[in-house]
Formats: structure tokens, sequence, C-alpha cells
């Protein structure tokens, strides 16, 4: 695509801030987006990242969306890297806080709400998103979400200016709810991919990681992106083949090499499950 | 005429303590110091029967009776639970002394006949104390003095009728009218020890020796004196009686914000904050419906409680109407007004102590919450629900993987794992296999011999493990492998990542 002239540019960026004005009925000033921090996820979406004060929709795929924890470790990064407190509400809690807290969650971040059932969840998230204080709310809802109830917290989310996050559960597999008409200015879906091999002769695992998939975004085309899970901090990582490719084929657009170790064992001591330090060299591989 | 009747009640024996331990079973007394020695405070009934009074040397009433039980004496404590029966007593009467000495004394004038005369209202304090746990005897008389007096020397409880006191005090010893001890002593030297005697007595020549003091409280005795009232710590109450009976949400919510607009305004005079809040509607029919509201920090915002109230109005059935409301606030803490340490254009912190309120009171108790870490490396006692506004400690180490969903308790799965630490090769769980394409572990948590016995020995071996698909999951295995008693060797899924 061909990059627009200057001239042309001021009155597109013009008209696109009009009409974003005019979606939200004249009423909140725009927030700032929240970027991923991830290149490609942010170049894909029209503001460079997710849109404060709106809804966003987050589910696993296929078997995935009973538990939805890919699902739920990407909204808890997303909501890490924005800072403040954070209300999560569900229906019946099973959330392991250390777990969140890997995720960039610290427990004096999440207030959590157990609210038994899907209508007090959607209520709570609304009581949730009109408090300014809440950077961000995360609702967990299992099975139907009518489109009423979305737009309702879609409104909530823009008077309220917090970034709102619904994360969609079903005991059936494949569930055509999840695939319903739904307000939120975002949908993803997160499931697991097969790891990357941990660093050689060290047994173990590496970061996880996830194909998530942009299945419908306002004022976005769709896309699909393959991401190494969040970190600590809630970032994602951008997976690098390296191995794969052959080399000079678009080493600049790679930000993260791979790094492996490479030690030899020494002769008179059973191998150590951790490389001595003395003996370890790292090299990038390309 | 009858013009005041008071109502002392004494509890002279073991001060106001409610009886709630058997402590009465066998001989008791408490202790306390006089100068350097140490005295008996108080007995119980079965202490004096033996001789054990109040104010003998504590050694003495040890020799009487070896092995007798000896408690400290609580002053405070004692005091407390008079107030506290003092309080409960308003229920009889607004006027009430100010609780001392192990007594009470009521101002029943006016009161009796809600209760059915005065017989039937001593009746009813007395066997309502005794049910309490509580030894108490009561008299009832003309003036507070001669109630007092006969409260606690007169044989059993009685009801003086009015211009009988002089007849009714008479045989009472001389202590009874509240004189110290000494002149007490002094009036028994000269052969005075009866009322009578003291009242027979000439002015002048008693007053050349002891002062005015016993002529003045005889008189006090058989004439009255005021009692200053005595109110518990001040309950805040606010109350609204309706023209028309209320029937609609809308009125009700429209009174219920008048009065909190008002209680938030006594509190804000006392500066306080109200921890628990409790309407009560007066139905015509005579029935009172409650609501109640609980705010996690100390509250006097007007809206904000009122809205809390107001969201809990659909539990109340207005029958054929309310005719009045009362605001009640059981417990208040201190709030003082703060400045809020803004800098210049910056925005407040915000505070999520309104919305916890409301979530609260929305969902129930307990079910706003924060995770606390807790010291111990079992994962399920890792962390604990904590009141949403407490301030929780630093995290949970992050150098172990732990998931992010729990299964509680662990789910029992099939397993298939080499021997003594092999990583399992694959699992059965929701009727599905899973082959292990990688694992990372083991992690050891051995059991809190601590906590309970059957952990001293129990083990368990946790792996982190990914399928063909990528999914990842937190296994465990009871036991070590090699060691029975360490484990049944039984495979459980604990956990998704």
């Amino acid at each position: 695509m061909p990059q627009p002239s200057p001239r042309l540019a001021d009155p597109v960026a013009a008209l696109r801030a009009r009409i974003a004005t005019l979606e939200r009925g004249g009423l909140a000033p725009a927030h700032g987006p929240h970027p991923f921090g991830h290149p490609a996820l942010d170049a894909a979406l029209p503001q460079g990242g997710l849109a404060r004060g709106a809804l966003h929709e987050a589910a696993g795929r296929g078997p995935e969306v009973e538990h939805g924890t890919a699902a739920a470790l990407f909204i808890a990064g997303c909501m890490a890297r924005l800072g403040g407190p954070i209300l999560w509400a569900m229906e019946r809690c099973d959330l392991f806080a250390p777990g969140l807290a890997m995720a960039g969650l610290p427990p004096d971040r999440l207030l959590y709400a157990e609210a038994g059932r899907t209508e007090a969840v959607l209520q709570v998230m609304e009581e949730g998103l009109r408090e300014p204080a809440l950077a961000g709310v995360v609702g967990e809802v299992t099975g139907r979400l009518s489109l009423s109830a979305s737009r309702r917290l879609s409104l909530a989310a823009e008077r309220g200016g917090g970034l709102a996050f619904i994360l969609r559960r079903s005991r059936r597999p494949d569930d055509p709810a999840l695939e319903e008409p739904c307000s939120a200015h975002t949908r993803w879906r997160v499931a697991a991919l097969p790891s990357a091999p941990p660093l050689r002769r060290v047994p173990g695992l590496a970061r996880a990681r996830w194909r998530l998939e942009l299945v419908r975004a306002r004022g976005a085309e769709p896309g699909e992106w393959d991401v190494e899970a969040c970190n600590a901090t809630g970032h994602l990582g951008v997976v690098a083949n390296i191995i794969d490719r052959s080399a000079g084929a678009g080493a600049s657009a790679t930000t993260v090499a791979e790094l492996e170790y490479e030690y030899e064992p020494e002769p008179e001591y059973a191998p150590a499950l951790i490389p001595p330090a003395g003996r370890t060299k790292m090299r990038r591989r390309a | 005429m009858h013009p005041r009747s008071y109502r002392p009640l004494a509890a002279p024996k073991c001060a106001a303590a409610p009886d709630t331990q058997g402590l009465t079973e066998g001989p008791l007394v408490t202790r306390a110091h006089n100068g350097r020695r140490q005295v008996v405070a108080a007995s119980n009934a079965a202490a004096q029967a033996l001789g054990i009074r109040p104010g003998m040397p504590l050694a003495e009433a040890e020799a009487r009776l070896p092995g007798l039980v000896v408690h400290e004496a609580a002053p405070l404590a004692d005091q407390a639970a008079l107030e506290a029966l003092g309080a409960w007593c308003l229920r009889y009467t607004p006027l009430l002394a100010a609780p001392a000495e192990a007594g009470l004394l009521l101002d029943v004038t006016g009161c009796a006949h809600l209760w059915g005369g005065e017989a039937a209202l001593l009746a009813n304090l007395l066997s309502e104390l005794q049910a309490a746990g509580y030894v108490a005897r009561a008299a009832l008389a003309g003036t507070p003095g001669a109630a007092w007096a006969l409260a606690r020397f007169a044989q059993n409880s009685s009801i003086v009728p009015a211009g009988e006191e002089p007849a009714a005090l008479a045989a009472l010893p001389l202590a009874a009218l509240r004189l110290p001890p000494d002149m007490v002593q002094g009036l028994a030297l000269l052969g005075l020890e009866r009322i009578s005697q003291l009242a027979d007595m000439p002015r002048a020549s008693l007053t050349r020796r002891f002062g005015t003091a016993p002529h003045r409280a005889l008189d006090a005795a058989l004439q009255g004196e005021p009692i200053t009232p005595w109110l518990p710590e001040a309950v805040l109450r606010q109350r609204a009686s309706f023209l028309e009976p209320l029937l609609t949400a809308e009125a009700l919510a429209i009174a219920i914000q008048r009065l909190v607009a008002a209680l938030c305004d006594e509190l804000a005079r006392i500066d306080r904050g109200a921890r628990i809040l409790d309407v009560h509607f007066e139905r015509v029919d005579g029935s009172v419906q409650s609501l109640r509201v609980g705010t996690a920090k100390p509250s006097r915002a007007p809206l904000h409680l009122a809205r809390m109230l107001c969201e809990k109005l659909d539990t109340v059935a207005p029958g054929f109407g309310i005719e009045a409301m009362r605001l009640v606030v059981p417990l208040a803490e201190p709030l003082r007004a703060q400045q809020s340490g803004v800098a210049f254009g910056e925005a407040p912190p915000g505070d999520i102590a309104a919305l916890v309120d409301r979530l609260s009171n929305r969902l129930g108790e307990g079910r706003v919450f924060r995770m606390a870490p807790t010291p111990s490396d079992v994962p399920e006692r890792s962390a604990r629900r904590v009141p949403p506004l407490t301030a929780p400690p630093a995290g949970w180490p992050l150098d172990w993987p732990r998931p992010v969903r729990v299964f509680t308790p662990p789910f029992p799965v099939e397993a298939i794992a080499a021997l003594p630490d092999g990583p399992p090769a694959a699992f059965t769980w929701q009727r599905q296999r899973r082959r292990i394409r990688r694992a990372d572990g083991p992690e050891r948590i051995a059991g809190e011999w601590w906590r309970h016995e059957a952990e001293t020995t129990a083990l368990r071996d946790y792996w982190q493990v990914e399928d063909e698909a990528g999914r990842r999951y937190w296994l465990f295995r009871r036991g070590d492998g090699q060691d029975a008693a360490t484990g049944d060797l039984r495979w459980f899924l604990h956990g998704l990542f």
C-alpha cells in the first residue's frame, strides 16, 4: 500500500477523528489507545492499540472455551500493562491468584467479585465501569450474551473510559452462542500453540505460544498472529523462527533473536541440569 | 400520691458478670490489691456460705478453704458490663442513674403501668436478669436512697408503698445509708447501729461530733434526692413518621434520602462515619421490616449511603403501608476530614471503597475480595481471600510456574510415567487421552506436618506439561515414587495454564 502524501494525510486524519466523535455520540472525549507493544498487532489496530473506553471480547478456541486459560492470561496481560486497580467479576472463582501475578497482576491491583449468576456478572461489570477509580474491568460470562447486554456494557465503558474485557466461556466446545453478534470493539480468539523447543540440553519448557485471532474489529481487518505468551509484565513476545529462515531474509524485521546455549559437558562430572556459568557461551544464531 | 419510684437493683455478689462458664459451681473469689495487701474483691454464693466475704485478706480466705479458685478482679470490665446492663434496662424506663457500685438505679415513675403494675415490672426484670445469668436483687421505693438501702440490705426483694419509707428502713443497719465505713464504726461505738436509732437521736449532739453527714444521708433516704440521668454512648438514630402510610418504592427512597442526609449531618458533627446502617420500616399492621447495609470504610456520604439502601428497597414488602421509618447506626467509627495530598492540576487518586460497598451489598458478604499471599508452599493454601480494602502483602515468589486456573479439589486423572521421577508420557482427562510433548519438573512440595498428622510424610511431585496441541496442564503425583509412605502414586490434574 503506497504511503499517503502528507497533504492527503491531514484531511483523512481529521475525518477519522470526526467519525470517532460521531460514533461516541459526541459524549466522552476520546481516550488514548492502549498499545500491545507488539509491532504487528499495534499496526493492525486502527488506533495503534486497544481502544480505551470500549468493550473488548476474548475467548478460547475449540475445547479451550471451557476454561479459557490462554484468553484469561491474554486479558491479564492487557490489564497488567494498563496500571491501576482492576475488577475481575465471575460467576464462581476458579482463578489462581499466583498465576495471575505471573502475568503481571499483583494481588494489590486485583479485586475479585464472585457474582454467582451471569446477569449479576454483567451488573457488577456495569457498576465497575461507571467507577472512575478502576482502570479496567474483566467479566467472565458463560454461554450466551445478548446483543443488548453487550451494548449496555459498551455504553458504560464509553462513559467511564476504562478498559472493559469480557471473557466468554462455554461448556460446549465450539459453542455457536460465542459466534453470535456482540457489540465489542474487538473480538479475540486465543488458542494454544505448541511451544518452541527449550534451550538445547536444558530440560523444561520454553515460553508458551498462542495463536491470536482477531475475529472482528471495528475499523480494522481481521487477522491472525502467532505470539509468545505474556511475560511477568504482561507483554506479548514476538515469535522469531530464525532457525527456519534463510540468512539475511527479513532479519531486520525481527527484533528479538533466539539465543541458544552451547556448552561442552564436563567429562568428569555428571551432566548438570543448568549449564555451569563459566563454560557457557551465548551465541546469536543467524 | 406516689411521685417517684426508684428501683435500684443490686448484684452485690459477683458484680455484674454473667455466669456463663459455670463459675458458681464451687467457691470462687476475685482478688484485688488494697494497699500492699491482697484482699478478696468479690466472692460467689458458695464462698460466702463458707464465710468468705469481700474485703477479707486473701491469705485468710485461702487458709479457710485450701484450693479456693481465685481470679483476678477486672473492675473496668465489670463497669463496662454494668453499663451494658444499664443500656439494656432502658427498655423499662428512659431515666437511669449512672451505673456504679455494682448497682443500677432506675426511675420508673410513670412507666410501671406499661408492664402491668410495679410488681409485674419487678418480677419481669428479675426473671429476665436471672435468665441472662445474673444474681440480682431489686427494691422499689419512693426515694433513691431508700431503694438503694432496701435492695442491698433487706431480706428479700420488696416494694415499699409511698410514705412508708421510715418504717421500711428502720431495721436496716447504718451502712445502708451509704455513709463512709469509718463513720459507721464511730457511730457503732456510740451504740448506734440501726437507722431507727439514728432517726431518734437529737440532731444537735451528733452534728457536733460527726458533722451533718449522717442526718443528710438520712434525709436523702427518707425525702428524696435528684438523680443525674445517664445515657449509654449515643446510638445515632433518625426517625420519621408519615401523615399518610407510604406504599411505593419511590416514596420510600425519598424518605431514605432525607433521613440519611440528616444522619450524615449528625455524623459530621461528631467526626464519625457509619460502618453499619439499619433502616426499620414500621408498617401499619404493627410489624417491622428491616434493611441493613455495611460499608468497608466508615462513610458519611449521603448519596452513597442512600443509594445502597435504595438498592435493597425491593426486598421490603410495604403491606398496607409504612407509617414510620427509623434509621439507626449500630456501628460508627471515627472519620476525620482529610486533606487529599494532590499536586496542582493532578487528578485525585481514585478510591474504590464506595464501589466495594455497592458490590458487597449487592452480592453479599465476602463475595467481593482480594487474594492475599499466605506463607505456605501447598498451592491451595498459598492464597486466601481477604476483605477488599486490606492491602495485601507483597506477592508470591515468581520462580515456580503456577497455573491461572485451579481445580478444587484436584481432579483425579489416569497418567503413565516412569518411576521414580520421570515426567508423565500421557494422561486421560475428560475421557480424552492427551499425549505429552514437553514437561517441566518435578517440583516437590512436602506436606505441612505442623497442620495434620497425615501430612508428616506426604509429598507431591508437580509437573508442568504441554500436550501436542500446546495446551499446558499442572499435574501432580502423590508420593515420591520410592517410599510408599509418601503417597499412593495417584495422579491429579490441579490446574491449567
